[in-house]
């Protein structure tokens, strides 16, 4: 599996059903984006986990940096009014 | 002089014919299986996997409708585990051996262009339940076609080494893809019935996109080369066959064979 080595990381997100968001569920080596895309269909949805599919080459992600945890998330502690979570809301809304 | 059709020689054809197509699924379905745990990279190992996979689900839904046809003591087990060599009517092109990876991709897509033509029109069989597995087979197949005939692409226009490898896939196995649009007398028979596909309507169109891909691949040369060869192997649909098929079939049925009746 050398080969491998060569080949960039691909991050692969799927959309379960339609109405959902798609979520991140791991990642893969591939030579491009239609391999990438197929090897995503090969190893992540033959069990029927998915309806759709995206991948981003890994290399295009941006990530937060965790020692900046403090200053990004903790001011969002003690601001309960920011949370929509007074509202009723109808049992026929399930995916919100 | 064809002789007219009577009722028994239709069920006799009809039998042979599922089988040619159950048979040609069921040994390339193993062929591609012999990948597993040894696929260049993970990702592929599980690719090829998946295809083998979905032959050996055509094979079983062929062998069942064949155990029926057949009546008796017959199940889709001792069709694929209790015949001979002689018995079986695949195409020489499946049995071949594992080959390399250039090998295997390219018989693939050779054998996915032909199976993909053939279950599309084999979906207005007037055989219904030949239709309805068609109907299954041919999503699956398409996937198939696409995966193989962009690894074609992929080796044939990659490196040095890769285009090498594929030229020489292609001269192997250039001999063995005449007898897919080649008609047995039970094809040929079964088609005028509407029954079956008559494979030599598919000769052109399966041309058209083997050139397509092969040009895209960068080795139009040596299909072009290849096209004046008019000279087949052919066989495997009435029984004779390569000296590989004896040994897929001892691996297959070694177990069947030597404990007869046991299951897991």
């Amino acid at each position: 599996m050398t080969n491998q080595q060569n080949w960039p990381l691909w991050e692969v997100f799927i959309r379960s059903k339609q109405g959902l968001d798609h979520k991140h569920v791991g990642s893969l080596h591939a030579a491009d984006a239609g391999m990438a895309m197929e090897n995503a269909r090969d190893v992540y949805t033959r069990r029927q986990e998915g309806v759709s599919i995206w991948v981003v080459e890994s290399a295009h992600i941006h990530a937060s940096n965790p020692e900046e945890a403090e200053s990004f998330f903790d001011p969002a502690n003690d601001k309960v009014y920011r949370h929509p979570t007074f509202y009723n809301l109808p049992d026929s809304l399930k995916n919100m | 002089m064809e002789t007219l059709q009577t009722p028994g020689r239709e069920m006799t054809d009809l039998t042979d014919y599922v089988l040619h197509l159950a048979d040609n699924a069921l040994i390339l379905g193993h062929r591609n299986s012999e990948w597993t745990g040894h696929g260049p990279v993970l990702e592929q190992d599980i690719a090829i996997s998946n295809i083998a996979l979905d032959l050996i689900g055509q094979a079983r839904m062929l062998y069942q409708y064949a155990a029926r046809l057949c009546g008796g003591t017959q199940t889709e087990d001792s069709l694929a585990y209790l015949r001979d060599a002689w018995d079986f009517k695949n195409c020489l092109l499946v049995e071949l051996g594992r080959g390399d990876w250039a090998f295997t991709v390219l018989r693939q897509f050779f054998f996915s262009t032909y199976q993909y033509l053939l279950y599309q029109k084999l979906t207005g069989s007037r055989d219904a339940t030949l239709a309805a597995i068609a109907e299954k087979a041919v999503k699956e197949v398409s996937y198939h076609l696409r995966w193989s005939g962009e690894w074609v692409v992929r080796l044939g226009d990659g490196t040095q080494e890769s285009h090498r490898r594929m030229e020489a896939a292609l001269l192997e196995l250039w001999a063995y893809t005449g007898e897919l649009t080649t008609d047995a007398p039970y094809e040929s028979r079964l088609s005028r019935s509407g029954v079956a596909v008559a494979v030599p309507s598919l000769q052109v169109p399966w041309t058209q996109k083997v050139t397509e891909v092969l040009r895209e691949a960068d080795l139009r040369l040596s299909l072009e080369a290849l096209l004046g060869n008019t000279w087949m192997q052919q066989g495997g649909k009435l029984g004779t066959h390569t000296e590989h098929l004896g040994f897929i079939l001892a691996e297959m049925q070694y177990m069947q064979r030597t404990y007869p009746g046991s299951n897991w």
